[in-house]
């Protein structure tokens, strides 16, 4: 008999799926779920061989403009919102066209990486990939996204 | 030319960097210039009388500073700024936010030079009169460019000209922002610069994409007797490890008189200045030297900016 990795079925929240494979984490930090947050989270990486992440997170209804951002690094990501172990409402993430405070700009000389009340924001284009271009300093972040995450 | 990427709300007529700029906003900034010019040259007029032109420089650039003073001063207005740094609250390590907040209680507008990129776009967030932005680290420089388009507009002809750039197009912050606006006016543009400083990869691809004319090569000689226009810039001995590589580079781009032998009639020599040793000053009482020109006509363009930032009308519907 075939094993299998089986989380157990959420009755009320969010399923993320299709997440690029290795990005979990990442999508959990996008969304602000970090040590010292109480929502009951389950993370499955590497499911079998489809090359994906899954991330459950119980009780809580994500907003499109919460979700959204993940796909920064993960644009084909499927979001499930469950009621009563149902999914009531199923959708693909959709690249915002500006992003504020997510990602820091990689241009150390920024004006947004000092001790400014500013916060990092950013124009999003579709090139070949993602491009993020900052709007104080110009400087646009490609393909290593997942590593400014603040 | 609004701060179209910053709040929504934002309709002040910031000049923060030339990419806000459409080509008919540049014209008319040009053709208000020309206007001006009469008064920059030893005129004076009442058009900012009783305005307040704040100069926050948070680095020093004398040029930049005395051509706003003296372009705020010709219209008639006033200029304060924070003298030293020394002692004054900057060195009390109060941020730029607040500053600009402060500050914009004094003034009717605000020259901003700081060392950070993108300082001026932030501080056209905190401030309630327009921002200028008068250089932000390796950023934009928007005054110098509109003076540069002005040279070539005054002095040759500034729709499909034939220019070579010449010298550090990497660091160079003028010329990145001069070569974007080119591009509106269907210029034909020869970049020349050592293989290490050439213009970084991603400003040429947007080039070409959107069509433009350019080529890049080391050599001077391919274009020199071709081109209407020849752009000089600073080649720094800091970028080179080695001293004599510099002085190898530096010398095979450096304009002498039996240069201009082989040059158009009318060509045109620019520099934004100051120079280290790229034209030799035999070159300077030739006609095709117009760098000092160039200079002064920052004034004229600097009046035409102040002045239209300032309401007299010709930027007040909501920007430009
Ligand atoms: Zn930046």
């Amino acid at each position: 008999m075939k094993r299998e990795l089986r989380v157990r079925r959420i009755k009320n929240g969010t399923v993320i799926d299709h997440i690029a494979a290795g990005h979990a984490l990442n999508v959990l930090r996008i969304l602000g779920i970090a040590d010292g947050s109480t929502e009951v989270v389950s993370v499955v990486m590497n499911v079998s061989d489809q090359k994906k992440d899954i991330v459950k997170i119980e009780d809580w209804e994500l907003a499109p403009d919460e979700v959204d951002k993940i796909a920064l690094i993960s644009p084909d990501a499927i979001i499930n919102i469950i009621r009563d172990y149902e999914v009531v409402e199923k959708r693909k993430v959709v690249l915002p066209s500006q992003i504020v405070g997510v990602v820091r700009c990689m241009n150390p000389n920024c004006i947004t990486n000092t001790d400014e009340p500013v916060k990092p924001r950013f124009v999003i284009r579709r090139g070949e990939g993602v491009e993020l271009h900052c709007v104080y300093c110009g400087r646009v972040i490609t393909d290593q996204i997942a590593e400014f995450l603040i | 030319m609004l701060n179209r990427t910053a709040g929504l709300r934002d309709v002040m007529p910031h000049v923060i960097s030339i990419r806000d700029f459409s080509r008919d906003e540049i014209d008319r900034i040009l053709d208000r210039a020309a206007e001006l010019e009469p008064i920059a040259h030893g005129g004076s007029s009442d058009l900012l009388a009783g305005r307040i032109l704040a100069t926050l420089f948070h680095e020093p650039s004398t040029r930049t500073r005395l051509s706003f003073d003296a372009a705020m001063k010709r219209l008639g207005g006033s200029v304060i700024d924070f003298g030293s740094i020394e002692g004054s609250a900057v060195s009390k390590g109060e941020n730029l936010a607040d500053t600009i907040a402060v500050v914009s209680g004094y003034a009717d507008a605000i020259v901003l030079r700081h060392p950070k990129e993108g300082a001026a776009r932030m501080a056209s967030e905190f401030s309630r009169v327009p921002i200028i932005n008068a250089g932000d680290g390796a950023g934009q420089h928007p005054t110098q460019t509109l003076l540069d388009l002005y040279t070539i507009r005054k002095e040759s002809t500034l729709d499909r000209v034939k220019i070579a750039i010449v010298g550090d197009l990497k660091y160079g912050r003028t010329v990145h922002s001069l070569v974007y606006a080119l591009s509106l006016y269907n210029a034909e543009i020869h970049l020349v610069s050592p293989d290490q400083l050439k213009v970084p990869e991603s400003l040429t691809n947007d080039l070409s994409e959107s069509g433009t004319r350019i080529t890049e090569t080391t050599d001077l000689d391919e274009v020199i007797d071709y081109v209407d226009v020849m752009y000089l810039t600073r080649i720094q001995k800091e970028r080179f490890p080695d001293p004599n590589e510099y002085r190898t580079v530096a010398g095979s781009y450096r304009i002498t008189e039996e240069t201009l032998k082989r040059v158009k009639d009318d060509l045109i020599i620019m520099h934004p200045l100051p120079r280290v040793d790229e034209i030799d000053y035999g070159v300077d009482s030739s006609r095709h030297a117009v760098y000092f020109k160039q200079s002064f006509y920052g004034v004229p363009v600097r009046m035409a900016i102040l002045s239209m930032v300032m309401g007299d009308g010709t930027a007040a519907t909501g920007g430009w």
